[in-house]
């Protein structure tokens, strides 16, 4: 078991979308919300994802699919 | 000696000791330096500063470093210089360059990797690393080499070769990686839960961004302990943009400015706005990656990450992490953000180095473009003194202009020479 911080940026299709509802029920993860900010046209959350490492990918892997961005807490993007 | 409270979440506030540490536990908000800025007031003064090392470190007062023995390879206190040339060109009469082009490693990037390699090794760490778009290997390189530490630094395989070459000649460990700087920079976030080493933009990186603060105190210093009533910036994450103008709201709030009185910074520092802080604030973006500039032109509090697709690589970021703080600097500060067409870039470079005798990298014509588009609508008055900022050298990305290579070809003669000067005057 692992756990890892993600944040998912949704645009305007996807907002209304219940994706992590359906991360947590198609694939063995266990989702815990930290913060967050959804607006009419896009959002974003900060989440926890506890479970197997290659169920966490695998669930990542589809998140990516469906259009939501997905990119690490941890290593918020700055300057380079 | 710091003057260093902890480090205190920027979204819910909680506080951590001062450590190797980036993200709030709780809320996994970004953390930030918190300073006991009355001990501060107590000891800082402009004679002090006066009397300082010609580098950031002058401003150690309000740095986090704990020691005094800083990794400095003499980052900042770069010339402010007099624009009267691309002054007469825009039509702006009291227009000024600071020229962080001429840093150690020819970038502003020295500022913050000085400030986070001097916390590495207070910290204990053996290994320099970072996630770079070139500058900021170029110096975290060098700096690693200045403390004798082992450095790691990871690319984008597509960089400017001025870049890589920059970076290479230090000898850290250099990793070209097959993807874009977001992509480069999601691997190191990996990265650096697995190994023990300091990445200036990652774990090291609440101190990292404090070094920009001193272009926002070298500015003041220089006009004479007064702040600008314009200036321009080059963006990519925001991080530059907000420290800036936390370096002129520090000044300000602990009476360091001509005849501004000291004021309290309030529960959350990083949001402290003195009233004297009048300066506005205008962001340049290149619009192959501009997602704060659009978000601020479309009224949006929130910033759509793009994906970059831009010549101005060292901008080109497009999850920019201090997106929405940068944002609020805008709205605080009565500023603006311009996305500057791709194809004005190197005319930006151009301009510069015609007027000034300044050659500048790709952000820079960015920031020179966004400039222009300030005075030609009439966002910058004449005479108000405005600031434009410099934050690379154009040596480092040669390719962008390699158009401007056009030399008379002639014969060892004068006969020749003097053919081919009056066919090129006659153009």
């Amino acid at each position: 078991m692992g756990k890892q911080r993600v944040k998912f940026t949704f645009v305007s299709n996807m907002v209304k979308e219940p994706v992590i509802y359906n991360l947590g029920r198609d694939f063995k993860i266990i989702t815990n919300i930290r913060r967050a900010d959804v607006q009419e046209n896009m959002g974003w959350v900060v989440l926890e994802l506890d479970g197997e490492e290659d169920e966490i990918q695998r669930g990542l892997n589809w998140v990516s699919s469906t259009g939501v961005r997905v990119d690490p807490v941890s290593g918020d993007v700055i300057d380079g | 000696m710091a003057f260093v409270n902890g480090l205190r979440c920027r979204e819910c506030g909680r506080e951590f000791p001062a450590e190797a540490l980036n993200v709030c536990d709780f809320c996994f908000g970004p953390l930030e330096v918190e300073y006991d800025y009355a001990t501060i007031s107590e000891v800082i003064s402009r004679d002090k500063i006066s009397k300082g090392p010609i580098s950031i470190w002058r401003y150690e007062d309000l740095l986090p470093s704990d020691g005094d023995d800083p990794v400095d390879i003499m980052a900042g206190y770069t010339p402010l210089i007099k624009a009267r040339g691309l002054g007469k060109r825009l039509g702006l009469n009291n227009l000024y360059i600071k020229n962080d082009s001429v840093n150690p490693s020819f970038s502003f990037k020295d500022r913050v990797v000085s400030v986070a390699a001097t916390k590495a090794v207070e910290f204990g760490f053996e290994t320099l690393a970072c996630a770079s778009t070139g500058n900021l290997a170029c110096s975290v390189a060098a700096h690693a080499a200045r403390a004798q530490i082992d450095a790691v630094v990871f690319i984008p395989s597509d960089l400017e070769k001025g870049k890589i070459i920059g970076a290479a000649i230090y000898n850290p460990t250099l990793v070209s990686v097959k993807g874009t700087y977001d992509e480069v920079n999601r691997l190191c976030s990996e990265i650096a839960d697995n190994y023990p080493w300091a990445f200036v933009n990652i774990n090291m990186r609440p101190y990292y961004a404090e070094g920009s603060k001193t272009l926002g105190y070298e500015v003041a210093e220089q006009l004479g302990w007064r702040l600008p009533d314009h200036v321009v910036i080059p963006t990519a994450s925001g991080a530059m943009f907000t420290k800036i103008w936390k370096g002129f709201n520090e000044f300000a709030c602990l009476g360091l400015l001509d005849g501004v009185e000291p004021m309290s910074f309030g529960i959350d520092q990083n949001t402290a706005h003195h009233p004297a802080v009048t300066t506005r604030m205008h962001m340049t973006q290149a619009a192959g990656c501009s997602p704060i500039a659009t978000a601020w032109n479309a009224g949006q509090t929130l910033v759509k990450p793009v994906r970059p697709n831009s010549i101005a690589k060292s901008l080109a970021i497009g999850n920019p992490a201090d997106g929405i703080y940068a944002l609020r600097v805008i709205n605080n500060s009565n500023g603006s953000a311009y996305a500057v067409p791709e194809e004005d870039i190197v005319d930006g470079i151009k301009l510069l180095a015609e007027t000034e005798g300044i050659f500048t990298e790709t952000a820079g014509g960015v920031v020179m473009s966004g400039l222009k588009n300030l005075a030609d609508s009439g966002a910058i008055k004449p005479d108000e003194l405005t600031v434009v900022y410099i934050t690379g050298n154009g040596l480092k990305t040669q390719e962008a202009v390699e158009g401007v290579v056009d030399p008379l070809m002639i014969k060892p003669t004068m006969t020749s020479f003097e053919e081919q000067l009056s066919l090129r005057q006659s153009r």
